[in-house]
Parts: structure tokens; sequence; C-alpha cells
């Protein structure tokens, strides 16, 4: 098998493209995974020898394009590309055609269809499925009823589990985890995280400490263990690059995701929304930068469409600050830019000249990255300031403080006699029930009461798929938890400071989300320290020690810090990203953070994947 | 990006870039203008060269030129209209050095393959992951079987526990298979959710929710009455009873004001023609709609603003506020007078509302009331601040000069004065008030 020096991954090749090249900046070279992942993928194609076409379920392109570009399929003889339709399959002369699908039966019947039209024009082509990221019995079992499945030569899965997303996160991009999880009971997204961990540990090392919290942190602690056990005979000879990993459910911490996220980054994707790292703005404000060259081409009615990842600069700098203190960091960078610019009167002698040209290409990119986040910051600026945005963010505040949290709320009833959207209701009344350990059996009542009537009965089955994840609940016991849980970890900070952070409550301005207090507790002094509170919040919390084989423990410099992995099940938001993201930067913290997650979340993405209600008739 | 300079700070006041200045003091705002105008006055000087090189490429549509999505619709036409520009660059984008192709670099799969020995259940579940060949075959007594189906809920893989719940399912009985799947937790959920995916059964919230997928509404009313007898929890039951009855009642009503709508007989449907159909509506667009064409009709008749309140137990604040939302729209300022006056038992009136009265206000103003109209229910404000900024933003001259009269304000009554039009009722009315009071 593998015998790797203990330091051979951490000197591959210096020249990367840039596309990837922010993957290898951080605490650690996650672009190893992404070689990984990259090379099992050139290694299908090949399987499939001769010239081939891709069909794509489409929602597969936006996390491969985290992995690859079309430039590594083209050569690998791919050289057309459909996306996955009923019908007949567009011509292509290509000797092979091989759809990437997720298993669900309603793709396999579109395949099908395919297939059956095309034996129809007898041109004798291969066709071979890839599921990602695995194989699954019912969808061949589909394709065996629909009498397609003897035409497929090659059934193949691509384990795209852990897919690395930026310079110190990875993400399964996995939408339904939460509500598999805690809603529908169904574990196979552990089974992943698992593997995927697995698949981590192998390049990087066993990692020797696990720490955990809640029920599926349990079970995937369980799985690796189990796991490690069945490939005993597979060790891998690599000094472990992570000290700890700390699985964290999703269920421990219901309120973060609820809570309007305040960094930059976070209030980009609340308002917009963040898509396998891409996000979609209204053109307007963008349009003056564009050059006109095609006039007719240049719709400014087509959103705009930007990458937002630590490979652009500016955006690595601010994105994690809080949306208060991005005009004085723009305006800072804005007189960096000028004075850079400015150099050209200085700059007499031919070679004082060439080396201000030389610089040029970085300092337009500068420029150009620096007029893209003012546009974006005047947008969100634009909604921040509303009376709208204020309003919501007092009540979320008082609720979070523990204000009349057990009072039926004038704003939320307000919001619902105006038909505000369902979910920021869900999101509010949702709030208000976590901060109140659940609401009084006749507050909740009324709230739903009020929502059906309001919204339409059919959202009977959202409010119950809410209370069977406990994000809604009726109070069972007088007792209420919240205030000892906020009072012991300090989840309320009244001076966070928004400019000059000195604690990680400044994502939220004032909150300081549960899931990263408990990370930086078990950092320092440990979790000893809270055996009550984490008996009060659902699930077991357990720690594992992992055998390193013989002389690969890793002897600690003096001041160096350790690498912590936390794995949020079920999701995780960009704030608490920044708030981790801070915990590493502190001088003193003595850890470094790796994150990884099933989906990156917000509370109107997560509502939304619990909400029942197919296509309306 | 700037190299240190020692005289950093003197080439920063030396620079002949004076095209803004930045106090640190200055709010977002002007922030935010600052980095725009210094980004457009550089753009000024290296106009030539926009977004080239460093920036990675992006199409017309955003999206990156060479990303596998932009490529799916880019690859699929077969007539590239102006594609041959982008068409060069794709080798470009990605010059990463790929690993050694030989076997000593990484494989994911490559990393997991462990030893086979017997086929026990272990061994099968552990083949069934792997993907290998396997056989369910063998597992023959109900034992065996029962053996196979732990370990498979033990790896917690649906996939798995799919594939053996299939085989159980086909070679086991109806009831020795539920007799052990009820002891079976997490197979039970696997197999129903299986079942859901097969579409064999339903159990009720998942059968309630299959309306969802009836389009003719007497199909879908007939549909969730056959969902009343189902062992609902209470709560839920309610709720199943008032969708059908809402149902119910909207056909009765559609059929109704359609026909009256298409013979004329009715002014209200003529000045205001529906713009859709009642049906499927949420009740409190529903009740909208009752107020709207059916305001006044006896308590009696299925389509009363009265009656839908009763059956459907709606609150006095919605109620309200549907209510006036709908009369104010109709412009029926009488109709919106009646909601509030209550009389007490010597026969006063008196004005009462469940909701504070700004909200009426803003309710009011939102569908164009007349000031006349507005001023009365700015009157009824308690508070007297919040009263004055209402009075303010809505111009009711008449209540702020009385305010400031009755608080014998002087001093705003003259800055008042210099706001309103000189000569105006207003105006002359404030030179009144300050005329016949003594200082």
């Amino acid at each position: 098998m593998m015998h790797t020096t203990a330091s051979s991954h951490l000197t591959l090749p210096t020249v990367r493209a840039k596309m990837s090249a922010h993957l290898s900046y951080g605490r650690v070279n996650l672009n190893i995974l992404r070689e990984a992942a990259r090379k099992e993928l050139r290694e299908f194609l090949d399987k499939c020898a001769g010239s081939k076409a891709i069909v794509w379920d489409e929602y597969l392109t936006g996390p491969f394009g985290l992995i690859a570009q079309y430039s590594l399929l083209k050569e690998h003889e791919v050289e057309k590309m459909f996306t996955l339709k009923g019908g007949r399959l567009p011509a292509a002369d290509v000797k092979n055609i091989i759809f990437f699908v997720r298993p669900r039966l309603e793709l396999m019947d579109i395949i099908a269809e395919n297939v059956i039209s095309e034996d129809k024009m007898h041109s004798p082509r291969d066709f071979h499925i890839l599921f990602v990221p695995r194989r699954s019995m019912l969808c061949e079992q589909r394709l065996k009823e629909q009498g397609v499945l003897g035409s497929l030569i090659n059934i193949d899965e691509y384990i795209l589990d852990l897919i690395p997303y930026d310079g110190d996160l990875l993400s399964m991009e996995s939408e339904g985890a939460f509500r598999e999880c805690y809603l529908e009971s169904d574990q196979t997204s552990l089974y992943h995280t698992a593997k995927g961990l697995m698949t981590l540990q192998a390049l990087y090392g066993t990692i020797p400490q696990i720490f955990g919290k809640g029920e599926c942190a349990r079970h995937v602690a369980n799985m690796m263990l189990r796991m490690k056990r069945e490939f005993a005979g597979s060790q891998t000879q690599i000094l472990p690059v992570f000290d700890s990993l700390l699985l964290l459910d999703r269920n421990i911490d219901l309120l973060t995701p609820l809570a309007t996220q305040l960094t930059y980054e976070g209030l980009i994707d609340e308002v917009y929304g963040i898509t396998n790292g891409y996000v979609k703005l209204p053109p307007e404000k963008f349009a003056a930068q564009k050059k006109q060259v095609e006039v007719g081409k240049d719709l400014p009615t087509e959103p705009k469409k930007m990458q937002l990842n630590s490979a652009e600069e500016l955006y690595a700098e601010i994105r994690d600050k809080n949306f208060n203190a991005i005009g004085a960091a723009l305006s800072k960078k804005a007189k960096i830019i000028s004075a850079a610019f400015e150099e050209r009167h200085n700059a007499k002698t031919v070679g004082e000249i060439k080396q201000f040209v030389s610089q040029l290409p970085h300092m337009q990119a500068a420029r150009s990255s620096l007029a893209n986040h003012t546009s974006i910051a005047e947008l969100i600026k634009d909604i921040t300031t509303s009376e709208a945005f204020f309003d919501n963010l007092t009540v979320e505040q008082e609720f979070m403080t523990g204000v009349d949290t057990d009072k039926v709320n004038t704003y939320i009833e307000d919001c619902i006699a105006q038909k505000d959207p369902l979910i920021k209701i869900l999101r509010l009344v949702c709030m208000q029930s976590v901060c109140n350990n659940g609401l009084k059996q006749k507050i909740l009542d009324y709230y739903k009461r009020e929502i059906l009537q309001t919204y339409g009965y059919e959202h009977m089955l959202t409010l119950n798929n809410l209370e069977k994840t406990g994000l809604l609940k009726p109070q069972t016991s007088t007792r209420n938890n919240y205030p000892t849980i906020r009072k012991t970890l300090k989840l309320w900070m009244e001076d966070a400071n928004e400019q000059n952070p000195n604690d990680i409550s400044y994502v939220y301005s004032g909150y300081a989300p549960l899931s990263i207090r408990l990370t930086q507790v078990l950092a320092r002094p440990g979790w000893r320290s809270i055996e009550e509170v984490l008996k009060m919040l659902p699930g077991p919390h357990f720690e594992e020690r992992q055998q390193l084989p013989a002389g690969l423990h890793k002897k600690r410099q003096q001041g160096e810090n350790r690498t912590t992995l936390v794995f949020f099940l079920g999701g995780v938001t960009y704030a608490e990203i920044a708030a981790l993201r801070f915990l590493s930067q502190m001088e003193d913290g003595g850890t470094e953070y790796i994150i990884a997650t099933t989906k990156l979340i917000n509370g109107t993405s997560w509502i939304k994947s619990l909400m029942d209600r197919p296509e309306a008739p | 990006m700037i190299r240190g300079k020692p005289d950093e700070d003197e080439y920063w006041n030396s620079s002949k870039f004076k095209a803004f200045t930045f106090d640190d003091e200055d709010d977002d705002f002007t922030r935010l203008k600052e980095s725009k105008r210094a980004v457009n006055s550089i753009r000024s000087l290296v106009e030539e060269e926009d977004e080239e090189d460093d920036v990675e490429k992006v199409s017309w549509s955003g999206e990156p030129v060479g990303s596998i999505s932009w490529s799916v619709k880019e690859t699929a036409s077969s007539i590239r209209s102006t594609g041959e520009v982008r068409d060069q660059s794709f080798p470009k984008i990605n010059t990463a050095p790929s690993l050694p192709k030989n076997s000593s670099g990484y494989s994911l799969s490559s990393l997991f393959k462990g030893t086979t020995h017997d086929w026990t259940p272990e061994e099968t579940v552990k083949r069934m992951q792997q993907g290998k060949v396997y056989s369910l075959e063998k597992f023959r007594s109900l034992q065996d079987k029962l053996l196979l189906l732990d370990e498979a809920v033990n790896a917690h893989d649906g996939n798995v526990i799919t594939a053996v719940l299939i085989y159980l399912k086909k070679s086991l009985s109806k009831e020795n298979l539920f007799r052990e799947l009820i002891t079976r937790e997490i197979a039970l959920r696997h197999y129903i959710h299986f079942l859901k995916e097969i579409e064999e059964q339903k159990l009720l919230l998942m059968q309630y929710r299959d309306h969802l997928n009836i389009r003719d509404e007497n199909k879908r009313r007939d549909f969730l009455k056959s969902c009343l007898s189902l062992p609902f929890s209470p709560d839920d039951a309610t709720h199943v009873q008032d969708h059908y009855t809402l149902l119910e009642r909207q056909i009765i009503i559609e059929a109704n004001d359609k026909q009256v709508e298409s013979s004329g007989q009715a002014d209200i449907f003529k000045k205001y023609p529906r713009k859709a159909s009642i049906l499927n509506m949420p009740i409190i667009t529903t009740l909208y709609y009752s107020c709207f064409y059916h305001y006044g009709e006896s308590d009696g008749t299925y389509s009363s603003p009265a009656n839908i309140r009763k059956t459907f137990r709606i609150s006095d604040k919605q109620f309200l506020l549907t209510c006036l939302g709908a009369r104010a729209k109709l412009k029926a300022w009488f109709d919106v007078d009646a909601l509030f006056t209550t009389k007490n038992w010597l026969g006063y009136t008196k004005k009462r509302s469940p909701i504070g009265f700004h909200r009426i206000v803003d309710i009011l103003q939102k569908n164009n009331a007349p000031v006349q109209v507005l001023q009365e229910y700015v009157n009824l404000v308690e508070d007297a601040e919040q009263k004055i900024s209402l009075a303010q933003k809505y111009k009711c001259h008449d209540v702020i000069i009385n305010t400031y009269r009755d608080l014998k304000d002087r001093q705003q009554l003259i800055v008042y004065r210099g706001k309103v039009e000189r000569g105006s009722s207003e105006y002359r009315k404030i030179e009144e008030i300050l005329s016949n009071s003594v200082r």
C-alpha cells in the first residue's frame, strides 16, 4: 500500500494552477485531497476508452466544479457535455456516453428513456453510469425494471465525500444531510461522513484524539473506530497532521443558524445565497464596470455571478469581519491601491517603469476586486439599514438575551398579518422556541394556527417536521435551561467590539455561537469545566483515542499550535466559520482549526430543507 | 502589493493624487463612496486593459470560462455563435501538475481494500458496502435473515439496509416481516421510506401530503374527506378537518361567484373583476375575498365574513386586520369606521381596537385613505410623541396644531407655522390660536 514518508505531502510542487492555489496555503494542504479526487476521476474516464460525452445531472456540476475544470475532462477525451433531460440524447460522434448522476429514482427513469430511444437509432455508442457519491441498489433495480441495466457497460461510483472548499474548509455539499439524520432517521450521510474521514486520515495520518457531542457524532466516531479495525492491515505511515477531531451534531446548537449572520460573507449568504462557492448578484451595480465589447450581448438583466474564496486577496481579508467594519476596511484598501497607482509618478528610470508595469496586472486585479466588493457592500448596506432588517434583528436579539420569550411576540404577529415570507416567520418562531426551551402549549398552538390560516393548511407538514427535529416544541418541563446555558457559556456579550473584535461574539454583534463556544472551551480549559451544561444539551459527549503506529508520535515544538478538525454534522454557517478563523488567529489561542461540514447553511436554506411541500398544484 | 517604503508617510503626503482624502471618523456610507470613487479614478488610468490575466476568465453569463457548468452549455450547442475566442481559452485554465500516473499515487478506492474470508452476515454487509459481488440468497432461515438485517442496520448505510429489506420483503410473509420490523425502529423507518419511494402504501401525513398532487378540486376535496378518518393526533385532525371544510366551501363559493360574475348581476364584480379563483387559497385570503365581495351578507351564508370567522375560529386581530384591508381597498370608509365603533351602556360611542391605532393608520395610509380619514385615527393614537410623528409623516395639520395647542406649546406652533403654506387654512388656524392666546 501507501508508504509515504512523513513530509512528502508537504513538499508537492509549488507551481499550481490559480484555480486551486488557495487550497494549499492553509495550515493543512487541502490540495492533496483535491488531487486525490482528480486522480480518481481520471481513472474512471480512462476506463471508458475512446471519445466520450458526459451527460450531467445538473445538480452535480456545482460540486464537481470545485474539483475539476473542463480542461481535465477534455484531456481524457471528453468531447461533449450535455444536461440530463428526457427524450432522445443529442447527436454526438463519440464512442461513449457517460451519465454523471446522483442515485435518484427519477433520474434513472430519464436515463432509461435516453437509452431506449437511442437503440432505435442503432448507432453503436457505449453507455456508462457514474453514481455520485455512491451506487444505489434501489436505482439499479429501477434500471433493471426499465430493461436497460444490460445496456450499461460500466456502473461505478465516484466517492465525492469531502470536497475542498477553501484553504481551511471542507464540505460534503450534501443538502439533505440534516433532514435525513434528524427527521427521516436515515443515517447514510453519517456513513459517508465516516468514509470521508477515513479518506482524510489515509492522506493526512491517523487523528490521535476524537472528541464529540451528540448522537450523530457518537455514531460517526463508532463507525470510524470500526472501519479502522477492519482496515487494520493497511495502516498509513504518515505523521499525523491533525492533533484532534471534534465532531459536533447540529442539533446540540439549533439556535445559531437561526440568527441572522452579521459578518460580510455571512450577510452575502443571507441576502443572496452562496451556492458551491458562487454568488449571483443583481447586475445593476456592476454594469458600469464592464467594457461594452459586445453591445448586443451585454444584457444587464442577467445576474452577475462571482466566485468567492480566499484566492481573492481582498475577499480573504474582509469576509470574516463584522459588516460594520467593512466600510473602513474597503476605504483603507482604496488608499493603498491608489497609492500604488500613484507610484508611476515616481518611476523615472527604465528599470523603475518596468518594475511598475510588471506589477500592473496584480494592481488591476486588486482594483477590480475592490470595485466588486464596494458594489456588494453597497447592495448589502441598503438592506442592513432598512427598518425591516433592524426590527427583525431587534427581535432576534431580544430572544437571544431571553427577553419575553414566554409571550406571543407582536412583531411575529405583525409579520404574519403582513404575509411576510413564511421562512422568515418560521425562523423567528423556532428561535423563540429554542431560546425558551420550548413554547407554552397555548402559545405554540396560537402561532401554529396563525401560520396555517395565513399560509395554508398544507404547511402542517412543515410544522410537523420542525417539531420532529426539535426546532419547534411544546414546553415539557417548567424549567428553561437556556438562561443557564447562556450564562455559563457567555453566549451574550454586551460589549461586542465589531471593529476590533476581542471575542467571537462579534460575528453576530453580541451573540457568541454556542457551537464555537463549545469548541473554544474544549481547547481551554476543557469540557470538564462545563459538565453541567453539556448534560443539558442533547446526546452524549465523549472522547476516544486512536493508537498511532510506533514512531509517528508527534513531538510538539515549544509554542507550536495544535491543529483541530471540527466537523459539523448537519451544516455550519459562514459566521461560525468566521468565529473559528478568529480563534485560529488569536495570538495566544494555541489551536488552529480546519473546518468540515455536510453542507454550508444559513437559516433560510436550513428551514427550506425541512419544508414539505412538493410542487404546488 | 506595496513593498515597504521607509518614507511611506512622506510619500503619502507628497502624493500628487488629491482626488480623495480619507477621514477615519467618517461613517460607512461615506467610506463606501470613497472606495467607489477611488476605484473609478483608478480606472481612468488603465481603461485599456480591463479585467485581464489575473482574474479568472468569466463568460458573459458570468460563469467562469472553462468551468464545468459553463462547458456543459457550451459544448452542447453545435453551432458556436461567438465561441471561437472562448474555445482557445479552454486549455489555458488548468495547468496544475497532475500527480504521477503510476500506482504509487493516491487513489481513494485503493485505500479501502480489506480481505474477505467467509461470507458471514458481517462480511456480506461489508462486501455490499464495498460494491463487491455478494449473495443474499444463502440467508434462508428467519434467524439468518434477521442477523443480516441487524448487521446492515449496524452499518448505518441506508443503501445496504434498503437492499436487505428488498430481499426480506421478497422472501418473507408480510406478517413475519412486520413483526420483526416493529422491534427494529431504524429498519422500520427505512422500510417506510422504501415503500414511500415505490408508492405502495402511505402513512398518515404522507398520505395527507398526497393531496398536493391532485389537481381537480372535487377529487382533492374527496381525498381530504377520506383523510378525515385517519388516526391523526388531535391537533393534526383539527387542521385536516379545517382544510377539508375550507376547500368544500371554496368550491361552493367559486361556483356561485363565477356564475354571478358572468351573468353581470352584481355591481361589485363588474367594478372589480375577480383576478383569480379562490380555490386552494389559504383561509385568511378567503376571508379577505369574503370581506371584499360578500360584505354584509347574513351570518347564515357560507360566504359571509361572520360565518367564516366563526367556522375557522379566526382571532379578533386577524379578523380585524383582514377586514380592514379589504374595506380600505374598496375605500369603504364608513365600514372602516364601523369596525372600531363600540357603544357603551349609556349609548355613547367609542373607538376601540385590539391592535394599536398607529398600525391602523399605516394600513389606511397604504390604501391611500384621504387625510380626513387618516387624521381621525392618528388622533386616537395614545402616545403623544408617536401621534405627532405620525401626523407629521402623513401631513395631518389639524392633529399637529391641536396637539401643540393643548400642550400650550407656543414655540412649536410658531415653528410649525413656518412649515405650512402661507395663507392656507392651517396657516390661518395657527395665526388665530397664537393671537387668541395670551402669553
